[in-house]
């Protein structure tokens, strides 16, 4: 939060225009879908009609039986397996296709390929199963009895997993003077990256390698699992990812249609390629979110959390992702659930269901939305209780900033900044007292306003310890990068993390430009190719920027004093006398241009003396931040809405957002994370649901029936930033990518629930869709739970 | 997913297009904007033969103005009445109807006839045409024919339209240039299709008044009764018979739809009276 001198040039804090926009906006990005290749024939899945049931028997489309493949046809191949050290957890086999029984619907059971998508759905359309059904798994709690059908039947029961925090409740749960319980449940959500899942392999003889273009997240991650399931050695797999337009999350796991797809290309040594469509993302692909919540909170009279009672079900699905397993979220959330607030006494039991439902994988933000929807929820029920204003018992439940770095209750390490203060100021930005003054005089169309607000931690880059902690067979270390010195005098940035969207291209490029000062026009920057890029376990949980960045920092910086050493020969002075200013090289009284060195290391070697720094004008370091728990991004979002009581639909009238994430590489791709993180987050609190029906058919097939906010629904954020950089990390960068996500479901159904409170109704279900509220109203109204009479 | 192989054929004029869904023997399907059909062929619901392409038949953009009746062509799109670039035989209705179903892309291309003729319950035109008792004029093999619009809705999806016949025009009553109306739609989204639709209209000059209950299961619902006691006796006579009248009409809904639905209703006839 110091005041800091205006930033100059285009490293770190300028507001540099993104890198990767100018072929975004002209349409010359390339995508999976946009690649062309000679003999490419395209895959169509047929897929599991029905949520449960034994498969006895399948036909291949009459007069095509080549081109169709069942699992028995993918010879060598094997499941995707995720384990985890954790104790008591049940591994799931995941086939390619599926083997003897379906358990969900949109499961993989054959695919079809042919010259066009069209001909290959063709195929598959002919193809015949022949399955019994089964009573299908669905809620989670249900799935938790005794006696529920079984998804896996050698288990036993539908427990991925249970988890138990232990911690001493009973005493204060005697005297405590205020008890508050709640349920809150989360709906099931897909991630909808504008490009879906997609992917196009090869075989590349000259090589030996097989090459996949895929739409990942997480390419060097790709390439060990796929390597594994294809019984092939990891040098012989390239991964090489094109543009990936967004992942969230969705993109970070190894999918059976890449094993099929990258099987074939093997098997077959030509090109395949399956493009997801928006059909399959919303039926067949991962899902996120479906969290239930039994909370009880225990406080003073003045509303002060003194102990959290907790148990969380999350429903995982039919089988577990590969490489974050099934348990990462249930560890997330009964890790996150304290939030941001100072209190010692929490227990909390933890249980990931297997369900008839698609495989779960976190998505942006991971465990925190729902974690955050509860416990803020949880503070304004505690303010209701004792009668005072939510924002202001919440502000005296936060950690505060006299307290950094703080330990909390779940060990959990809060490395800096003021929380607090991030919560005054977004009540002193919706102006509180005038929303107040607002609600009571009432509106003209009869519709309630609210006010919510919603703070949060975002761990950010964690690393080796605290994954290691959560078992899964993926945990990262130290992160790398190359750069490198051309012989002009541009710079090349190496990196295995990859680019989806988040700026990482433009970001990279400041943070060498910060050290190097040479402007990022001059600096490329190659990102995810595992034949190009170090090992990288990619781009997730926020640590792009604190990890990538890092390793950048630390290269440039070690490639800095590679230049120096030449320079000096050519300057005639010592390294320690020479700087860079302007992307200029001074040193004594002369200076040189970065190119100058180039040549000279390069083309003019014979104008350097023998002996000079051999390592050249290359580096490649690695970097882990000194304290690798994470950097504690935060934020407070506040939401002022209109519901109307009549239908039930709520306007978002006012959105704040404070945020502070350490130093920002770029404001204004911080301010882009926010939006759309925000976005997302509006969407989980009132538009987005994956509902299925008791027999496990979704029910949300189209984007007609799954809506997704857009343009129309979404308020315009105001933003202001906190800048207290991380103790821990190069720069005192943290991660921004997920924050915008989490907080909106607490700040808005707060905010709903301050309209509605008048009114006797309390939303507690993620998303208040208007007929989730309105039922709730007219139920209040008729003082039944849901009969009503007729309206006036 | 991506559509099934079918055929092709582009219409040059009315007759030939009538003469090519005769040839296709049940399996040609005519294409108009194709907002509603390609969807359909893409997720497979729908197959067809041979698509016949109507988009070029000039005959169907017209508009023609009778004694107080306008007459408008099948083709003429959603965002030819949201722009006021054909006059406005509901005062205005047309125009706020228009611009407010889907996104501008959509309402670009489809037309005015491919939504009566899908007849999805939910839709807008419905809804709007039959409040202002519109008949339908269709041409097929036998010649030409017209059906009340609202006695030709049949069911959810379901105009009484054969299988070789094409919506030529959508003939309506001019409103007085006093008349009165009110439009209220209520949906999820901006561009959303309705959960509830209310249509009011009041022509005192002509002695019409017609309230309208939409996107219900079925054909949108006339409230009668409704509409003879805001006549009659006014607004608030009016309005206190929509709960009633909405639960006898539509017994299968549930509270939530029911409340929805007399809402609409209800700020529709507050919007004719000028809330
Ligand atoms: C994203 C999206 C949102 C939408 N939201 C709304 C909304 O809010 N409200 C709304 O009302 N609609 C909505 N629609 C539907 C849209 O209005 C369609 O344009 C309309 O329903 C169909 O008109 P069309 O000309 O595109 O018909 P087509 O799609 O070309 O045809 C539809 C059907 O009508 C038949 N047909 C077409 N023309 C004729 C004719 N002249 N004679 C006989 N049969 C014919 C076709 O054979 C086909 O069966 C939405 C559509 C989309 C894609």
């Amino acid at each position: 939060m110091s005041e800091k001198p205006e930033p100059s040039g285009t490293g770190i804090g300028v507001r540099v225009r993104r890198k990767e926009d100018r072929r975004h906006l002209q349409g010359r990005g390339r995508f999976v879908a946009d690649l062309a290749m000679p003999g490419l024939l395209e895959v169509a899945f047929l897929r599991s009609p029905v949520a449960h049931a034994r498969l006895t028997g399948w036909r291949k489309a009459p007069g095509a039986e080549a081109r169709c493949f069942f699992l028995e046809d993918l010879e060598g191949l094997q499941p995707i397996v995720a384990r985890s050290s954790l104790k008591g957890y049940k591994v799931s086999e995941w086939p390619a296709l599926a083997r003897d029984k379906l358990r969900y619907v949109g499961e993989c059971v054959a695919a079809c390929v042919a010259p066009t998508r069209a001909e290959a759905e063709d195929l598959a359309e002919a193809c015949g199963l022949d399955y019994e059904e089964l009573p299908a798994v669905i809620d989670p709690l249900a799935a938790r009895r005794a006696g529920s059908p079984l998804v896996h039947e050698s288990w036993g029961d539908n427990l991925f997993l249970e988890t138990f925090v232990d911690g001493d409740i009973d005493a204060i749960a005697r005297t405590a003077a205020v008890k508050v319980e709640r349920e809150y449940a989360t709906a099931r959500q897909c991630m909808h990256p504008m490009e879906g899942k997609g992917l196009l392999a090869w075989w590349d003889d000259r090589a030996d390698q097989l090459v996949v273009h895929t739409s990942t997240q997480v390419p060097h991650v790709i390439r060990t699992g796929l390597a594994e399931c294809l019984g092939l050695e990891q040098r012989r797999v390239r991964i090489a990812p094109p543009d990936v337009g967004g992942g969230f999350g969705y993109k970070c796991i190894l999918q059976p249609e890449e094993l099929v797809v990258a099987w074939l290309a093997m098997t077959y040594r030509r090109p395949f390629r399956w493009v997801e469509d928006r059909r399959e993302h919303l039926v067949a692909g991962a899902n996120a979110r479906e969290h239930h919540y039994k909370v009880t909170a225990y406080a003073d009279a003045r509303g002060r959390l003194l102990a959290l009672d907790a148990e969380v079900t999350v429903n995982v699905g039919a089988y577990s992702v590969y490489p974050f397993t099934a348990c990462l979220e249930a560890a997330q959330a009964g890790g996150n659930l304290p939030g941001p607030y100072d209190f010692r006494n929490y227990r909390c039991r933890t249980y990931s269901v297997a369900s008839n439902k698609p495989p779960f994988t976190p998505y942006r933000g991971v465990a925190r939305p729902g974690v955050c929807f509860a416990i803020e929820l949880t503070i304004d029920a505690i303010a209701r209780a004792v009668g005072r204003e939510p924002a202001e018992v919440r502000a005296e439940n936060l950690v505060p900033g006299s307290a950094m770095p703080y330990d909390n209750v779940t060990n959990k390490h809060y490395d800096s900044g003021d929380y607090p203060e991030s919560l005054r100021r977004a009540m002193a930005r919706i102006d509180l007292p005038a929303v107040r003054t607002r609600q009571a005089q009432g509106e003209p169309d009869g519709r309630l306003i609210g006010v919510g607000f919603s703070t949060f931690t975002e761990q950010s880059a964690h690393g080796t310890k605290v994954f290691a902690s959560w078992g899964i067979p993926m945990v990262p270390g130290y992160e790398q990068a190359t750069v490198r010195l051309t012989p002009e005098g541009g710079v090349e940035v190496r990196a295995g993390i990859h680019t989806i969207g988040q700026g990482l291209e433009t970001t990279l490029a400041q943070v060498a430009s910060e050290i190097l000062t040479i402007p990022v026009e001059r600096i490329g920057v190659v990102l995810g190719d595992t034949a190009e890029t170090p090992y990288s376990t990619g781009a997730y949980a926020s640590r792009g920027a604190v990890m990538a960045g890092g390793a950048v920092s630390r290269s440039a910086t070690a490639l800095a004093g590679q230049i120096k050493a030449i320079a000096a020969h050519l300057l005639q002075c010592e390294p320690a006398e020479v700087s860079f200013e302007g992307g200029r090289i001074r040193g004594g009284n002369a200076s040189l241009d970065f190119a100058d060195v180039g040549r000279a290391w390069y083309l003019n070697p014979e104008q350097l003396p023998d002996g000079v720094d051999a390592r050249g004008l290359e580096a490649t370091e690695g970097f882990k931040p000194k304290v690798d728990s994470g950097a504690f991004t935060y934020a407070t979002h506040a939401a002022v809405v209109a519901v109307d009581p009549e239908t039930g639909k709520v306007e978002i009238l006012d959105y704040v957002v404070i945020e502070d994430c350490g130093t920002m590489i770029n404001p204004m791709i911080v301010e882009g994370q926010a939006f759309g993180g925000s976005a997302q987050g509006i969407g989980t609190a009132l538009f987005e649901e994956s509902p299925y029906d008791a027999a496990g058919q979704p029910l949300h097939s189209t984007l007609a029936d799954y809506l997704l906010p857009g343009p129309s629904e979404l308020p315009s954020f105001r933003i202001e930033h906190m800048e207290t950089p991380s103790p821990y990390t190069a720069h005192g960068i943290k991660g921004v990518g997920e924050g915008g996500a989490i907080a909106p479901p607490g700040a808005i159904v707060n905010a709903i629930n301050d309209a509605v409170k008048g009114l006797g109704v309390e939303m507690t279900e993620i998303p208040v869709s208007p007929r989730r509220l309105l039922g709730k109203i007219l139920a209040a109204r008729s003082g039944t739970p849901s009969g009503l009479e007729a309206a006036e | 997913m991506k559509a099934a192989a079918f055929d092709y054929a582009r219409a040059g004029d009315l007759a030939e297009a009538v003469r090519l869904l005769g040839e296709g023997e049940g399996s040609a399907k005519l294409i108009a904007g194709g907002q509603s059909l390609g969807p359909m062929l893409n997720l497979r619901l729908v197959r067809v033969g041979l698509l016949v392409d109507i988009r070029r038949l000039e005959a169907l953009r017209t508009v023609e103005e009778g004694e107080g009746t306008l007459r408008y062509g099948a083709l003429i799109t959603h965002s030819e009445f949201e722009d006021g670039r054909v006059p406005d035989a509901g005062n205005g209705l047309l125009r706020q109807v228009g611009g407010g179903i889907a996104y501008r892309a959509v309402r670009n291309r489809g037309t005015l006839g491919g939504s009566l003729a899908h007849a999805d319950p939910a839709a807008d035109w419905i809804s709007a045409f039959t409040a202002l008792d519109a008949t339908l004029q269709i041409e097929g093999p036998a010649g030409r024919r017209s059906l009340p619009l609202a006695g030709g809705l049949l069911g959810a999806f379901t105009l009484d339209l054969g299988e070789t016949e094409i919506l030529t025009a959508v003939e309506v009553p001019r409103l007085g240039a006093g008349a009165r109306w009110g439009w209220h739609k209520i949906n999820r989204k901006t561009g959303e299709f309705a959960d509830a639709i209310g249509v009011a209209l009041l022509d005192e000059e002509r002695g019409f008044c017609r309230v309208v209950c939409g996107a219900v299961e079925g054909p949108p619902v006339v409230l009668a009764a409704v509409a003879e006691a805001l006549r009659a006796e006014g607004r608030q006579a009016g309005r206190a018979l929509v709960p009633a009248a909405v639960a006898e009409a539509l017994p299968a809904l549930d509270p939530v739809g029911r409340h929805l639905h007399v809402v609409a209703v209800q700020r529709a006839i507050d919007q004719v009276f000028g809330r």
